[in-house]
């Protein structure tokens, strides 16, 4: 078990393709980071370069107290999940799980043992004589993380391990993970594109972005204070409705409404608004601030969501199914659920009407439409 | 497996007649005919036959000549299929480390070996020119006068290097491909199990490239036992009195040089079980050890 320390590192492939650019992340010792971005955003190449499969092309990376840029994968004294499990289609289950064990001339009572314990925890007792192709993608998958487990390492790595696994298998994998992490207490570094795989399995969670660190932060940290409009698209589902409005002294001018803040944000004139879907009410005739003009609604079961437009920006809002849809509808939201972003470079403006629970729905003056 | 549906089932057939009658022509009838003509003696000037029985047989298994050459050529196809396998797949695995990922280059090189092997060929028999050979000089330089054609030994090794050296351009690209079709994630998860490299190639490298070197071991057989006839021929140049030939040598020799048609019918019966228990052996127990994807 170690701390992991990512310095300034940066990845230039030949040709002059930049992936990864300056990203530092410090990470405790038996914390759970989770690498989260678009694809092609680089999370792939930063966790290959810590686990020393792709060369850093400038930075540190520190594993426990030992600086790794020139010591090979074998000696990082890492373990890494792949995406396709890349099991060792000749070998059994237990040959698997053994190999790294030999290899490193461990001895053979203590691999037996080890493999029985990794086997017991990720119930893969009846398998161990079978051969990877003779399993289900749910017990390759554990074996990959049995392989993982056996080493007992400073650090596990994982590469989307659960994107090949259909929706249900994946998320009690993402359950079982989780808590044999916690049971471990291993140091761990997880790459996925699903932002709510990251979302219920990070400690914290490293936004990534056009190969740049676009936030670091707690998910429910970032979840509420995104720092740039575009970790607010990113991570929630739905993604968070960006609107543009008009900020005068501390009045919201959105579409056709005009909304009283009750404080000035630090900025006037045009910004992006940040509306989650779910902070937005819905009111029939014209009750609300907004008026909502509704497009078509996504039934999901416990909730809807309903796509309109609000003035010519769509809008999409998530309420309970058991609510009537009205005729004429319009939204509200409370003003300290409002986000505010620099309506040029994207990042968050903070103001102090934010997250401060609003007694009452502001006033409203809703202009003619 | 997927079944195709014909719309006569007559079709099928259709489709595979070319085949057949090619393999019907140029192997059943030939392999009936010399296993008929096995069991007579011919007379030299075409003037009939006699039915000798299995006595062909008995002259030919126990000649000590044909035993003599029995052995070279089981020396010879061993030495020619492990170093034609040992060097190519030495060569592949230092090629296939430089060239991942640059497909241009890999495809240069592919092209360039898929058209040596006559070239190649050409070339080994002119290594050992008795004028211009440059080996033959190399060999002088050091003292040795290498006398190909002529001397047992230098004949013999001439030949296992030209067939060697003709072999390993078709086992290299097989070897190449075998290895380029081992997934990138398996070596890195390898990279990151086994710290040396000898290790991860005799641990993964080598069973993942199992059919692959299955396949060509069956194919550098055949191929040191009947297409080396070609070297053998230029080397020997029908003065087989001194120097060493295989077995199909002799069939050649004694069929058409002495020909005692026969005795080499008898002689290739005896090739064709030989081939035939050698391919069944290596399906049954090797195979079965082989891991297929
Ligand atoms: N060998 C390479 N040579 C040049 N560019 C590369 C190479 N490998 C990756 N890239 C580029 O680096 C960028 C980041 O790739 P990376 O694989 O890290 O993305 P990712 O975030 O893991 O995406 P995904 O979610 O699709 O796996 C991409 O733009 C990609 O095209
Ligand atoms: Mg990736």
């Amino acid at each position: 078990m170690a701390s992991i320390g990512i310095k300034d590192v940066s990845k230039i492939y030949n040709g002059g393709v930049t992936a990864v650019s300056s990203v530092s992340i410090d990470i405790a010792d038996g914390e759970f980071i989770v690498l989260v971005g678009p694809s092609g955003c680089g999370k792939s190449t930063l966790l290959r370069m810590v686990a020393g499969l792709e060369a850093i092309s400038e930075g540190s990376v520190t594993i426990g107290d030992r600086v790794v840029n020139e010591v090979d994968p074998a000696d990082r004294d890492i373990a890494m999940v792949f995406q396709n499990y890349a099991l060792y289609p000749h070998m059994s289950v237990y040959e698997n799980l053994a190999y790294g064990l030999k290899n490193r001339r461990t001895p053979k009572a203590e691999i037996d043992a080890r493999v029985a314990e990794a086997a017991r925890m990720l119930e893969l007792q009846p398998y161990l004589e079978r051969k990877p192709r003779a399993l289900s993608g749910g017990q390759r998958q554990r074996v990959a993380m049995g392989r993982a487990i056996v080493r007992k390492p400073s650090a596990f790595l994982f590469d989307e391990p659960l994107s090949n696994l259909d929706a249900k298998l994946r998320v009690s994998m993402r359950g079982e993970i989780k808590r044999l992490q916690r049971r471990v207490g291993t140091t761990s570094i997880y790459v996925t594109h699903d932002q709510l795989e990251a979302m219920t399995l990070a400690d914290r969670l490293v936004v990534l972005s056009g190969g740049k660190i676009e936030q670091i932060g707690r998910p429910l940290d970032v979840y509420h204070r995104p720092a740039t409009t575009f970790v607010a698209s990113f991570i929630g589902s739905p993604a968070m409705n960006l609107v543009t409005g008009e900020l005068h002294g501390s009045k919201l001018a959105l579409g056709p409404a005009l909304i009283d803040l009750g404080a000035t944000v630090p900025t006037q004139g045009a910004v992006t608004v940040g509306l989650r879907a779910e902070d937005l009410h819905i009111h029939d005739g014209t009750k609300g601030d907004l008026p909502f003009r509704i497009d078509y609604v996504e039934e999901l079961g416990s909730q809807r969501l309903v796509h309109g437009v609000v003035g010519d920006q769509p809008l999409v809002a998530a309420i309970p199914s058991e609510i009537p849809l009205p005729e004429t509808a319009s939204l509200s939201i409370a003003t300290a659920k409002l986000h505010f972003f620099d309506s040029k470079s994207g990042q968050r403006i903070d103001w102090v009407g934010e997250g401060a629970i609003a007694a009452s729905i502001p006033a409203m003056e809703v202009a003619a439409s | 497996m997927k079944r195709v549906q014909f719309s006569s089932p007559y079709l099928p057939y259709l489709f595979i007649a070319p085949q057949m009658a090619i393999i019907f022509v140029f192997f059943y009838w030939p392999s009936v005919q010399a296993i008929q003509s096995s069991f007579y003696l011919e007379d030299p000037f075409g003037f009939g036959s006699t039915f000798v029985g299995l006595s062909n047989y008995s002259d030919a298994l126990g000649s000590v000549q044909y035993q003599s050459i029995a052995r070279f050529t089981l020396l010879f196809t061993v030495l020619v299929t492990f170093l034609s396998l040992g060097i190519g797949m030495l060569l592949a695995v230092k090629a296939d480390a430089v060239l991942k990922g640059s497909s241009t280059y890999k495809t240069l090189l592919i092209w360039v070996y898929a058209i040596a092997p006559p070239v190649a060929g050409l070339m080994g028999m002119m290594f050992f020119d008795q004028h211009i050979g440059p080996l033959v000089k190399l060999a002088a330089f050091f003292g040795w006068d290498m006398k190909v054609g002529l001397n047992y030994n230098d004949t013999a090794i001439a030949m296992i290097i030209v067939s060697v050296w003709k072999q390993i351009p078709y086992n290299f690209i097989f070897i190449l491909s075998g290895l380029q079709g081992i997934p990138v994630s398996i070596r890195e998860a390898a990279a990151i199990d086994c710290r040396s490299g000898m290790r991860r190639f005799w641990t993964m490298t080598l069973p993942l490239l199992a059919p692959t070197a299955f396949f060509l071991l069956i194919i550098n057989m055949t191929y040191s036992l009947f297409d080396t006839f070609g070297v053998i021929d230029v080397m020997v140049k029908d003065k087989a009195a001194n120097n060493p030939i295989t077995l199909v040598y002799k069939v050649y020799m004694d069929g058409f040089r002495g020909n005692d048609l026969g005795g080499s019918s008898a002689q290739s019966v005896i090739l064709m079980i030989v081939v035939f228990v050698l391919t069944i052996f290596q399906f049954r127990f090797i195979e079965r050890r082989v891991h297929y994807n």
